[in-house]
C-alpha cells in the first residue's frame, strides 16, 4: 500500500518537474505565455481592489444618508426639541441633531464670512432644523420614503428633505462597477483558459512523435495527458503570480498619490493592496483555469494522435 | 498464440493492403515475412501490435481478438508487444536510459525497478555504459540496438520487428538477429519483417512471403528462389 502510495507521487513528482523542465526549455515562449495570462488576470483583480478601496475610503457613505427637516419659522425651540425626541424614539433611526436658529445663524456667520451683513438683520430668518440618521441596516428607499411621510404630517414642518440619493446613485454605480467586474473576470478567465488551451495545443503537435512512442509502448491517454495538465497548471500557477506582482508594483506607484488625495479630504486612508487570502484565492483560481484549459485541450487533441 | 484469418485491410485512401490472408504463428516460434516494399509486410505487424485494425476478417493475438478489443483495453494488450521499427522511433531529446525506460514508466514500474531492468536490458544489447547519451550520439546500429532494449525491456510475449537490419551493416545486422535468436530461446515469440533474404536462409527458420497483399506461399529458409534471394 506504501509502496503505491510512493510510487503514485513519484509519478506525479516526475509530470510535474518533467512539464518544469520542458517551460524552463523554451523561456521566451513561456515567459510571454505567463505575461499575457497575468496581465489578464490582473485587471479584475485590479478592479476588484479598486471597488473595495473606494467603499472602505467612503465607507458606502452609509452615514451620509440623512433627513434633513426644516420648521416653519415662529416654531418655539421647546416644541422643536420635543419633536426632536418623539422622532429619536422611531425604530431604525440612530441619530437625531437639533440645530437650533440660533447655532444655524452663528454657524453661518462663521462660515460665510457674510459677518457684518448678518449683522444688519433685524430677525433671525433661520429656521430651526433636525439632522436625522438612520442606522445604515435600516436606509432602505422603503424606510426613508415612510419616514419621510411621517414627518411631513408634522404641522410644525415646512421642509423635509431627503439628503441620501446621490448616495443611492453612487451605491449604485458601484455595484454597476462590481458587477461589471464580474463580467470582465468571467470573460478573462475564458480567455485565460483559451491562451493555455491553444499553447498546449502547439505543445501537443510539437511533441506528436514522442505521444505516438509512448501510446505505442502502453501509455494510456491519462499517462499522456499528465505533463500535459501539469503544464496548463504551471502556465496558470506563474499568471497567477504575475497578476499579482503586477497589481503589487501598481499600488505601489498609486499609493503616494492616494494618501495625497485623501489628506486634502483630511483623510489618512491608505489603499488597501491584495491579502493574504486574495493570494491564495489568485493562485489557486488561476492554476485551476490552467490545468482546465489543458485538459480541454489534451482531451481534444491526444485522442487523435496515434502510433501508425 | 498470433492467428489471421481472412483479414483484409482497407486504409482509408482506399488502397487495399491485405486481400484475405489467413496464417498462423504458434507460440514461441520465429517466423520471417519477406516481400518486395508494399507488399503488406508492415501491415501484418501493425494489426499484430494492434496499431490498425482489420477491416474484415480475425486477428487474434494472445487470444485476444483485435478488431472487438475496446479502446481502454489497448494500453494493456500495446504492453505484451515489442516492437521494433527501421526508422527506431527514439525520443532524440532523452537520453538513452529514459529510452529505455518508458515501457516501464507507462506501466507505473517502481524506480528501483525500472534502473535494475534498465541496465540489465541494456547489458542484453551490449550497451551497458551508454545510458547517459543522447541517440544522436550513438551510431545507427547502436540506435536500433536502444530501440530493441526498448521493445524487450517489459518482457513481452511477443516482439515484432519491421526491416531492423534495413540501415545496418551485414556484421551489425547478424548481431542484431543473433539477439532476436537468442531471445525467441527464451521463449519470446518473434515476427521479423525484412527485405535481405541472405539472412532469412542463413536462419533457417519458416518465412512467409508476401505478394500484393496476398500469402505468397510460406517456405523453409533456404529454399527461396535465387533470384528471389538476390531482389
Amino acid at each position: 500500500m506504501s509502496n503505491a502510495v510512493g510510487s503514485y507521487f513519484a509519478r506525479h513528482t516526475h509530470a510535474l518537474l518533467s512539464s518544469a523542465g520542458h517551460l524552463s526549455r523554451a523561456p521566451i515562449a513561456t515567459i510571454f505565455t505567463v505575461l499575457v495570462m497575468g496581465l489578464a488576470l490582473a485587471l479584475p483583480l485590479g478592479l476588484d481592489l479598486l471597488v473595495r478601496n473606494v467603499r472602505a475610503a467612503t465607507g458606502d457613505f452609509s452615514g451620509a444618508v440623512s433627513v434633513s427637516v426644516f420648521f416653519k419659522t415662529g416654531v418655539a425651540e421647546a416644541r422643536a426639541a420635543q419633536l426632536a425626541r418623539a422622532v429619536r424614539d422611531r425604530p431604525g433611526v440612530d441619530r437625531v441633531q437639533l440645530i437650533t436658529a440660533t447655532q444655524a445663524l452663528a454657524q453661518f456667520r462663521t462660515q460665510s464670512g457674510f459677518g457684518e451683513a448678518l449683522d444688519a438683520l433685524q430677525d433671525n430668518p433661520l429656521p430651526h432644523v433636525l439632522v436625522i440618521t438612520p442606522f445604515p441596516a435600516s436606509a432602505s428607499p422603503g424606510y426613508m420614503e415612510s419616514l419621510r411621510r411621517y414627518l411631513s404630517a408634522w404641522p410644525e414642518v415646512d421642509t423635509v428633505q431627503l439628503d441620501g440619493d446621490w448616495v443611492a446613485r453612487f451605491n449604485a454605480i458601484l455595484g454597476l462597477l462590481q458587477r461589471s467586474l464580474l463580467l470582465a473576470a468571467g470573460l478573462l478567465a475564458l480567455g485565460v483558459v483559451a491562451v493555455v488551451g491553444n499553447t498546449i495545443r502547439l505543445e501537443i503537435l510539437n511533441r506528436r512523435a514522442e505521444i505516438e512512442v509512448t501510446k505505442l509502448v502502453g501509455g494510456t491517454n491519462g499517462f499522456v495527458r499528465r505533463p500535459f495538465l501539469y503544464t496548463g497548471a504551471l502556465y496558470g500557477f506563474l499568471g497567477g503570480l504575475t497578476a499579482w506582482l503586477v497589481v503589487m508594483v501598481a499600488i505601489h506607484l498609486i499609493t503616494p498619490a492616494a494618501a495625497n488625495l485623501a489628506r486634502t479630504y483630511g483623510s489618512q486612508f491608505m489603499l488597501m493592496g491584495p491579502g493574504v487570502r486574495d493570494l491564495e484565492m489568485l493562485l489557486g483560481g488561476s492554476t485551476l483555469l490552467g490545468w482546465l484549459g489543458s485538459w480541454l485541450s489534451a482531451a481534444r487533441h491526444l485522442a487523435r494522435i496515434e502510433p501508425g | 498464440m498470433i492467428i489471421f484469418e481472412s483479414v483484409v485491410k482497407r486504409y482509408r485512401n482506399g488502397r487495399e493492403a491485405l486481400l484475405n490472408v489467413s496464417l498462423h504463428v504458434a507460440p514461441g516460434e520465429m517466423v520471417f515475412l519477406t516481400g518486395r516494399s508494399g507488399a503488406g509486410k508492415s501491415t501484418i505487424l501493425k494489426l499484430i501490435a494492434l496499431l490498425e485494425r482489420p477491416t474484415r476478417g480475425r486477428v487474434l493475438v494472445g487470444g485476444a481478438d483485435t478488431a472487438k478489443l475496446p479502446a481502454r483495453q489497448v494500453p494493456a494488450f500495446r504492453r505484451r508487444v515489442g516492437v521494433v521499427f527501421q526508422d527506431h522511433r527514439l525520443l532524440v531529446d532523452r537520453p538513452v536510459f529514459d529510452n529505455v525506460a518508458l515501457p516501464l514508466i507507462v506501466a507505473d514500474s517502481s524506480l528501483k525497478e525500472i534502473d535494475k531492468r534498465v541496465r540489465a536490458a541494456l547489458d542484453q544489447v551490449g550497451l551497458l555504459g551508454s545510458e547517459r547519451m543522447l541517440p544522436a550520439e550513438l551510431s545507427v546500429g547502436e540506435q536500433q540496438r536502444v530501440g530493441i532494449a526498448r521493445a524487450i525491456i517489459s518482457r513481452p510475449p511477443i516482439l515484432i520487428a519491421d526491416e531492423p537490419t534495413g540501415n545496418l551493416d551485414p556484421q551489425l545486422a547478424s548481431e542484431v538477429m543473433a539477439l532476436f535468436r537468442r531471445l525467441n530461446e527464451v521463449g519470446v515469440t518473434v515476427v521479423v519483417a525484412t527485405h535481405d533474404l541472405h539472412l532469412v536462409r542463413e536462419s533457417g527458420l519458416r518465412s512467409i512471403v508476401i505478394e500484393g497483399g496476398r500469402i505468397a506461399g510460406a517456405e523453409p529458409s533456404g529454399t527461396l528462389p535465387v533470384m528471389e534471394a538476390r531482389r
